[in-house]
């Protein structure tokens, strides 16, 4: 079990870790940092609670070893909020009741700021395909689509 | 109170800004240091089996093991209903699963592999699955002891046999209404266990404290009835255990009562002063903690020529898994409700809690209503079709209405289920032939309607505390959990309006806390805005009169002529006006400093049914059987492909009468997640092979809908009844949403291609081949 030592970004701040070679990045998130937002719901990449932004991209950080993102760059869903002010995307989610439990909101967040941040004016569609791999058993995600469409409209993430 | 300031408002929901920006605590969020170790169950991989010996030697060298503890360490049993769950199988194993042993270590992947070094040697025993089978004479017996299990009073085991529970209800005369109908139908239907799938699995960490104070922080919905049952299962006096339950990341009854918790405390005792995490993988989610019970249901219902009901005869067999210390309860709910919402003067019920070797059934969303209206809604469906009648029409004749004695001989309290039908018909245009988007798909529309009562003992309480911050602000303290269907915003509302302050000054204190938190007996049977709701109103209203009586004395003033408006004392009579602020914490001083009165304001409520009576056990005949029933319907717009068998849903409309909606757009949410529960569970089973090990327990093999899946157009109305005691007449919704929507997608499908399917789950697949086997 060899122990590495790596740099990375977290929500803007440099993190310098010793993290051994199993290690997930959402291990490593939420044990080593304990930065919680990211959620476990399966280990496995099928659920979708646990997804960052890897340079900008989707991961399922579950899926991803700690040190693979020495040198990179990973948002959570702790850092989308800049000094209290909610993104267009976390606005939308409280106007339309978007939320219920809350398991599954942190990684729909970042799928949804994603999608937007690639394709601006998505399509109904569109928002369905980009949040198939986010499971939510509460909410039935008819008001995560329109939450999504209304931050679409007011212009992006 | 012709005004509202608060209910019956979209106010946004208290824990939203938490929920949004990550910073909302759940179970397993919590930070223990570097003395936490982490625990792993050992289950067992037969159905049924003797155990002959454990030996955890080998588990127990491994570098980073802390213990191992076994059945041997805990001879007790733990349980809601009927006691008959040990806490670590001792001397027999019951499912593929069972827990046999506890390793707590420094890590959870040690604990794991240590796991797998603990030696069990069984011998394999005859297992049995279909509840049908279970109840035969010659059966392999699951629990020979059940006679001597502890048990509520109004449970009815059989011992001898693998029935935990049988309910009999018997209303008029069967046999003779036979005669007199002028159609029956007579039908078997079919379901298969199937899980909750909350996204956050199971989670508990316990600390067992050398001064013999336990601590556990878990997921969820009942602290209180945890801290009973694991208290009197463990012997620790109530007062040294406390539960601390932080946001819950889905329950659907998943998390009410005990299940994994208990396993927790135990291995925690044998690590004194460390804290012991227990965490379900998703696989263990499936299959190791409850599931829905599988139902064998044989219905048989007539009615005469103008399509009144005359007569039903139902026996209800739910395959209630290998414990059945809640289940026996849903067995219980499902017989005195046998009927679903009819009024029918002729009832022969028999529901059956049987044990079968497969994982714990016990409470989920519906708690045994969505079981057994799957058949009831189509044999109704198909009696109004036998008789040439409209199914909605059949069913505004013959639906429960307030004030009829339905069939256990108590009056219906106020409904209007009647409404409710007129409203999901003219949703999807009931009556209307509709057609198909393309030439080879084929378009149907169904309709099934609900009803369901709290299923609890009759004297669950809640209670409430109001306090005052210095600025007027107010903590609502609560034992109800949040569990996402909004608990603590109805609670903030419900408050601001009886106090008269603004809804944003209201917080809930939270984590739910057994040592902090006022009694709350478990976050289920939606009775929480009821019953909660009813005890914060009153802490609220206590509060409010101490505040009118001491500023009625400094005015002198009547206290009748006062009231609180806005987070203000006003006089109707002198019209004058004081705010709240600083006196409800420092009280008033007298006139020229002569000394004060008042001091902080708390205020306190509880709430307790007191009314519900026991049910003859011969006849389940009774004054009042349950506190209310919350009924509603469903009607769905769906297209069958002919090509695929694939579902396409159109549009699914509910309605429900929530009595008042004290948050209309949260009762809004439940209905529209509930018809997208309900939509999945229909294609959802758990799926074992022949020795009872579980095939699907991944969410890869066992799907449940996403945000591709869901109809084109979910649909909500609500009715408002008000219910007598409910706070401002509400009741509770969040199980009644799934209910009906597996057979209001059954009719649905019948219309679209006249074939009925008797048994769930749905598939394509099927759909296709019952299509092709048609045409043949
Ligand atoms: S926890 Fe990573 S996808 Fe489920
Ligand atoms: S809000 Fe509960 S899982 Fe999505």
């Amino acid at each position: 079990m060899g122990m590495h030592s790596i740099t990375v970004t977290v929500n803007g701040e440099k993190e310098y870790l010793e993290v051994p070679s199993h290690m997930t990045l959402l291990q490593m998130l939420r044990e080593k940092l304990a930065i919680t937002g990211p959620k476990n719901g399966c280990s496995a990449g099928e659920c979708g609670a646990c997804t960052v932004l890897l340079d900008g991209e989707p991961v399922n950080s579950c899926m991803v070893l700690a040190v693979e993102v020495d040198g990179h760059e990973v948002v959570t869903v702790e850092g989308l909020a800049k000094e209290g002010q909610l993104t267009p995307l976390q606005q939308a989610f409280i106007e339309h009741n978007a939320v219920q439990c809350g398991f599954c909101t942190p990684g729909m967040l970042i799928s949804a700021e994603a999608l937007l941040k690639r394709n601006p004016h998505p399509t109904e569609e569109e928002i369905k395909e980009a949040l198939v791999g986010n499971l939510c058993r509460c909410t039935g995600y008819i008001r995560i689509i329109r939450a999504v469409q209304t931050a679409a409209e007011k212009g992006g993430a | 109170m012709a005004e509202f300031s608060s209910v019956g408002k979209n106010v946004p929901r208290v824990d939203v800004f938490e929920k949004v920006t990550g910073s909302a605590i759940y179970a397993d969020d919590r930070q223990f240091g570097a003395g936490l170790y982490y625990g792993r169950l050992v289950r067992s991989p037969y159905a049924h089996a003797l155990i002959k010996k454990i030996d955890v030697s080998k588990a127990l060298e491994v570098p980073g093991v802390k213990a191992v503890v076994t059945g041997k360490d805990f001879p007790g049993r733990i349980g809601l209903y009927l006691v008959d769950r040990p806490i670590f199988a001792a001397d027999r194993v019951r499912y593929v699963g069972d827990p046999v042993a506890g390793v707590v270590a420094v890590s959870e992947e040690i604990a794991e592999e240590a796991a797998r070094l603990v030696e069990v040697e069984y011998e394999e025993l005859p297992a049995v699955f279909d509840p049908l089978e279970a109840i035969k004479p010659d059966a392999p017996l699951l629990h020979p002891d059940l006679g001597s299990y502890k048990v509520a009073p109004f449970i009815h085991p059989v011992p001898g046999t693998n029935i935990s529970e049988h309910f009999k209800l018997r209303r008029g005369d069967v046999e003779s209404a036979w005669s007199q109908c002028a159609a029956i139908v007579e039908e078997e239907f079919r379901l298969p266990q199937i899980q909750h799938v909350p996204i956050e699995t199971h989670v508990a960490v316990a600390i067992w404290e050398p001064s013999g104070e336990v601590t556990l922080w878990t997921s969820s919905q009942s602290p209180f009835a945890q801290r009973d049952l694991i208290a009197q299962s463990l012997g620790i006096p109530h007062g040294n255990l406390r539960v601390i339950s932080p946001y819950v990341g889905g329950g659907f009854g998943g998390k009410a009562g005990v299940s994994i918790e208990v396993y927790a405390v135990a291995m925690a005792r044998a690590v004194m002063g460390h804290p012991v995490k227990l965490r379900m993988t998703r696989e263990e989610e499936f299959v190791g903690t409850t599931v829905r019970q599988s139902l064998v249901a044989h219905v048989k219902v007539g009615c005469d020529a103008d399509g009144n009901l005359l007569a039903m005869e139902v026996s209800y067999y739910f395959g209630g898994g290998a414990y059945n210390d809640y289940g026996v309860n849903i067995a219980r709910a499902a017989g005195y409700s046998c009927t679903g919402p009819y009024y029918i003067p002729n009832v022969k019920g028999d529901s059956y809690c049987v044990y079968t070797n497969q994982p714990i059934g016990s409470a989920m969303r519906g708690f045994g209503m969505p079981e057994i209206h799957w058949g009831l809604e189509q044999a109704m469906d198909q009696l109004a079709e036998k008789i040439g009648m409209d199914p909605v029409e059949f069913r505004r004749r013959n639906c429960v209405k307030t004030g009829q004695i339905i069939a256990t001989g108590m009056t219906m309290p106020n409904v209007d289920l009647v409404a409710c039908i007129d409203k999901v018909a003219k949703a999807v245009n009931w009556g209307k032939k509709e057609p198909p988007s393309a030439p080879h798909k084929k378009r149907g529309k169904g309709l099934a309607i609900m009803w369901k009562a709290p299923a609890m003992p009759p004297n669950p309480g809640s209670s409430a505390i109001v306090r005052f911050n210095e600025d007027a602000t107010v903590n609502v303290e609560i034992g109800a959990q949040e569990l996402g269907q909004g608990a603590f915003t109805v609670a903030a509302q419900i408050a601001a309006e009886a106090l008269g302050v603004p809804y944003d000054w209201v917080r809930v204190s939270a984590p739910i806390d057994t040592k902090y938190s006022p009694y709350e007996w478990q976050t289920v049977a939606s009775r929480i805005t009821w019953s909660m709701g009813n005890a914060v109103k009153a802490a609220a209203e206590d509060a409010k009169r101490q505040i009118l009586e001491l500023v009625a004395e400094h005015w002198d003033e009547d206290p009748e002529d006062l009231d609180i408006k806005d987070g203000k004392v006003i006089s109707y009579k002198s019209e004058r006006e004081l705010s709240l602020k600083g006196l409800v914490v420092y009280g008033l001083p007298n006139e020229d400093f002569e000394g004060w009165k008042g001091g902080p304001i708390v205020g306190r409520g509880k709430f307790m049914p007191t009314y519900v009576t026991s049910l003859d056990p011969e006849t389940g005949q009774g004054t009042r059987a349950v506190v209310h029933y919350t009924v509603g319907a469903q009607a769905v717009d769906l297209e069958v492909d002919t090509e695929t068998g694939q579902v396409e849903i159109i549009k699914i409309a509910s309605a429900y009468d929530v009595g008042k909606a004290i948050n209309p757009d949260l009762v809004l949410t439940q209905i529209e997640g509930g018809a997208v529960h309900g939509m999945s569970s229909t294609f959802e089973a758990l799926k074992f092979d022949e020795k009872g090990r579980p095939l699907n327990p991944s969410f890869v093999d066992y799907r449940i809908a996403t945000a591709a899946d869901i109809p084109k157009e979910i649909h909500g109305d609500i009715v408002e009844t008000p219910l007598e005691d409910g706070p401002w007449g509400a009741r509770g919704i969040g199980e009644h949403v799934m209910v009906q929507t597996a057979p209001a997608i059954a009719n649905a499908i019948y219309n679209a291609i006249g074939v009925r399917f008797n048994e769930l789950p749905l598939s394509a697949e099927k759909i296709f081949m019952a299509m092709r086997e048609k045409e043949e």
